[in-house]
């Protein structure tokens, strides 16, 4: 997993709660084998008619929002079913960042593992953000180290991250390496248990 | 004795491998269930990095998700086939137990670990698959996970996890007639929300839990995840006991004896304290129907759909009923159906299939209704076949398929096709999640079956012989 310790990106307001991981990824698409390649597959129902047009009036498919890196969205984002394609799939499109009041627990971790950044954010502040976004362009920069977010016009808001999750994604560790590291302590485990 | 505990807490105690101050817990896993969807990339880190499994003997493979329902040797999707042959080679290249598509205990991952008795109390289970949860009916602590973790505990045999709160779901009084597993647990997530359980692990307690079946107590754990919580589960008891005797993977004899005891030991102790308690009252519940684009917006079958007006978050109502094609304020039993799906990892299992005959039995399905019915399990049909219930299903009307995840996610050719509308024992209603722009009405197999008969949703208690 490549490390992140700041990221400056264009915000796609998704002012959608519950936005669950059939969303994000439909089922079609995970079939493949790899890893790599779904961000062409990205919220695919929402963003394409049956005949595989792109829908208009989706905020992905708007001129403003290309190259977009930040997604803002409501409560609960990333609910439902436990892929990896959902992450992967964000990942793989551009998005390093996404802030939401709240997200799903299976989909935190994913997420997390895949250096993706997720900032939990009280409803107001995000709302705040949400118009702006909506209304035109609109950038923010993230500091993870500094747990602060910078909007364009210098506006310095500060967020919460669990100390371990921001020194994993900062240094980009392997999580099977750092277990290993234990693994006296797993075997002595499986010793002393049944689990022989 | 010590300070009374939950029984979330005694298993999570008994499985910490290594703690740090400011991180998660390092927990050794038990039992590793694993399918051909969320494991190919798993394996591939492994070999990207050299790595193997470290117990082979505590993981077990089926292919479920993608399988076909009508003809096993009909796969018309190659990348689907190629999935399941990657499956296949990975089990053969790190010495796992597969159970494929002509394997006598193959089937849905959730149904096949209870019915071979690898799900038993206190044992850790995850699998890369959100309703793993549904292994919580028999004591153990068990959640989905994603590819990462997949191949995290196939490298390791241990996950990162903070220590979750508890929350105890405690229903109380005694369901009525009629009303099932299904309708309580969608009633709590109608009551409740789909995100209450978030950070929680659920236990389930209260009088009209102890009274229900092994395979009503899947359909509650099953369903946890939608109301939030990884992990749902419910204190073992003689029932739990009962249902695990004899089966392949418990112990017998004198060990299993040994082994009962133990498992009735880990239910929560009396006095035990949880973060947070929510309460019900199981007389209340009327079954459900589910309206709208996730599984609580639900409302009892007597109901209607909501009025925006009347409701908070109104775009979201607003938003879902458009999607659902349905009016502000329409009555329930107004929408008519023309799919039904009878299956899934909620309610596929033996006792789900023979409440639905019940009311099959001797009726026909409503012209322009397509119904099918698909097992849990490979062994769950021949269970079912021996005692006719593929008869009474295919003369009403319905197609008798194998088994598999099939119309739940319609990963296979088992898909409602857009605008159409399904009354389905499963468990997600999301946009899509059965065929792209097809419209999910989350029921128990009663009600589907009622509505199979009917073209429309009816009150299955007016229905004669409804099973108690």
């Amino acid at each position: 997993m490549e490390a992140i310790k700041e990221h400056k990106g264009l915000v796609l307001p998704l002012d959608r709660s519950n936005i669950d991981t059939d969303q994000i990824i439909p089922k079609q698409f995970l079939k493949r084998i790899e890893r790599t390649g779904f961000g062409q597959y990205l919220f695919y129902n929402w963003r394409f008619d049956d005949d595989g047009n792109p829908q208009e009036d989706f905020a992905l498919n708007q001129p403003q929002y290309q190259k977009s890196s930040i997604l803002i969205a409501g409560e609960n984002f990333g609910c439902g079913s436990s892929r990896e394609h959902a992450p992967w799939a964000l990942d793989d499109y551009g998005f390093k960042v996404i802030i939401a009041p709240s997200f799903a627990d299976i989909f935190y971790n994913n997420a997390l593992k895949n250096g993706i950044i997720l900032i939990k954010m009280e409803e107001e502040q995000l709302n705040k953000w949400m118009l702006k976004a909506e209304e035109s362009s609109f950038v923010l920069s993230v500091d993870l180290k500094n747990q602060q977010i910078t909007d364009d016009t210098g506006n310095v808001i500060d967020f919460e991250i669990p100390e371990y999750h921001k020194e994993k994604l900062m240094n980009g560790w392997d999580d099977i390496a750092l277990t290993l590291l234990q693994e006296d302590k797993i075997t002595a485990y499986e010793n002393l248990t049944s689990v022989n | 004795m010590g300070k009374p505990e939950t029984i979330i807490e005694k298993i999570w105690n008994k499985h910490v491998v290594h703690q740090e101050a400011g991180k998660p817990d390092l927990l050794y896993i038990d039992q590793h269930l694993v399918h051909e969807v969320t494991s190919p990339q798993a394996f591939e880190g492994l070999r990207i990095a050299n790595r193997k499994v470290r117990r082979p003997d505590l993981t077990y493979a089926t292919m479920d998700h993608n399988v076909p329902t009508k003809d096993r040797h009909v796969i018309k999707d190659e990348i689907s086939k190629k999935q399941m042959e990657t499956l296949k080679k990975n089990c053969e290249d790190f010495g796992i137990k597969l159970a494929d598509m002509f394997h006598p205990d193959q089937g849905i991952v959730h149904v096949i670990g209870p019915q071979l008795g690898l799900t038993q109390p206190g044992k850790t289970i995850v699998c890369g698959d959100s309703h793993t949860s549904t292994h919580g009916a028999f004591g153990a602590l068990a959640f989905g996970i994603g590819t990462s973790e997949v191949e995290h505990v196939l490298a390791t045999q241990t996950i990162w996890q903070e220590k979750p709160k508890t929350l105890n779901v405690k229903v109380e009084g005694n369901l009525g007639p009629g009303v099932t597993a299904k309708d309580l647990i969608l009633a709590i997530i109608g009551k409740f929300g789909v995100r209450f359980g978030t950070g929680y692990v659920m236990e389930f307690t209260g009088e009209a839990i102890r009274k229900l079946s092994m395979e009503g107590r899947m359909t509650i754990c099953n369903m946890s995840i939608e109301g939030g919580a990884r992990a749902g589960l419910i204190s073992p008891d003689q029932t739990t006991v009962d249902y695990l005797e004899g089966r392949e993977y418990v112990p017998s004899g004198k060990e299993f004896e040994k082994v009962a005891t133990e498992w009735l030991d880990l239910a929560t102790d009396d006095g035990a304290e949880y973060d947070e308690t929510v309460i019900i009252h199981a007389d209340e519940i009327e079954p459900q129907v589910t309206w709208g684009t996730n599984p609580g917006m639900c409302v009892p079958i007597g109901g209607s759909t909501p009025i925006i007006a009347d409701v908070d978050h109104k775009e979201d109502v607003k938003r879902a009923l458009e999607y659902m094609g349905l009016a502000e304020n329409q009555p329930i039993t107004s929408i008519e159906i023309d799919h039904v799906f009878i299956g899934s990892c909620t309610n596929s299992r033996l006792s789900d299939l023979q409440k639905a005959a019940s009311i099959i039995q001797g009726r026909k399905v409503k012209d322009g209704v397509k119904a099918i019915v698909v097992p849990g399990s490979f062994s769950v049909k021949l269970q079912a076949e021996k005692i006719g219930l593929d008869h009474v299903f295919t003369e009403a009307g319905f197609e008798w398929r194998e088994s598999g995840c099939s119309m739940c996610l319609g990963m296979n050719d088992d898909i409602v096709p857009p605008g159409g509308r399904c009354a389905s024992t499963s468990n997600r209603n999301f946009e899509g999640r059965q065929g792209n722009g097809a419209r999910t009405h989350l029921v128990s197999p009663e009600m589907a079956a009622a509505a199979a008969i009917e073209g429309h949703f009816v009150d299955v208690r007016q229905f004669a012989g409804v099973p108690n």
